[in-house]
């Protein structure tokens, strides 16, 4: 899976650089967010610009990543999203569980 | 109404790395149908979700350790119907049994039927002779 990591304001920014998330490629997602919190990194934007698609396997491995982090007293938030990607989100409801911003400058921001 | 007909038969082994492979036909089919008025960027995207969670849903049933095993995914549309059904070789399990995600306290698995079911018009789980066929049906008018 092409991913990208950078460190900006105190904060790991993952970047995905593959236009599909879904069950083939997920895991990799999860255990690499799981590696991050491990490490102490606890404070994590996921940049999904490039995603254009993301199926539930998807979906979980971001839930994952978020409840870890949080049970480290970290966050773990998402960032520009594509249209049908956030709709994904909405449909399950999880756009309530997750902070969501519309780019990396809001994020910081909050 | 969609006057065309479209049939497709694909076969392959159950790995994930098909999986962008399948979706794409469904997004694709979803783009050149001929006098769909719906949103067409949603039904491509819906169409790509739902073939990968079946495929998915039907490698996970596969046969253990058969490496020779495989899915076989048809997509079929007539008229305004669109029938995509998907073949395992596995033990089957309760399409009726598998329940709503709790959304207040979601947990990693369990929403790829819900979005199946969502997203589409009906969706069955039966036996026929030695394969488990999950048929998804779509109305399109």
């Amino acid at each position: 899976m092409n991913l990208h990591l950078e460190k900006t304001n105190g904060c790991s920014v993952l970047f995905i650089k593959e236009e599909r998330i879904d069950a083939h490629n997920a895991g990799e997602l999860k255990e690499t967010i799981l590696r991050l919190i491990e490490q102490g990194e606890i404070n994590i934007i996921i940049q999904l610009e490039h995603v254009r698609f993301i199926d539930s396997s998807g979906l979980g491995a971001l839930l994952s990543g978020h409840k870890n982090a949080e049970a480290k007293s970290g966050r773990l938030a998402i960032a520009n999203l594509q249209q049908q990607v956030l709709s994904m989100f909405e449909l399950t409801r999880l756009n309530r569980i997750f902070d969501i911003y519309a780019d990396l400058n809001e994020a910081f921001e909050t | 109404m969609c006057s065309s007909v479209i049939q497709v038969e694909v076969i392959i082994p159950t790995q994930t790395k098909y999986l962008d492979l399948i979706g794409s036909i469904g997004e694709h089919i979803a783009k050149e149908l001929d006098g769909y008025s719906g949103d067409r960027e949603a039904l491509a995207y819906h169409l790509n979700l739902v073939l990968t969670e079946a495929t998915v849903n039907a490698i996970k049933h596969a046969k253990f350790h058969d490496p020779k095993d495989t899915v076989r995914i048809t997509i079929y549309i007539r008229e305004n119907e669109l029938n995509i059904k998907v073949y395992d070789h596995g033990q089957g399990f309760d399409l009726e049994s598998v329940p709503l995600p709790d959304f207040d306290h979601p947990k990693e698995g369990g929403m790829g039927i819900f979005f199946i079911r969502t997203l589409m018009d009906s969706v069955t789980y039966t036996r026929q002779g030695d394969c488990n066929v999950l048929e998804i049906i779509k109305y399109l008018s």
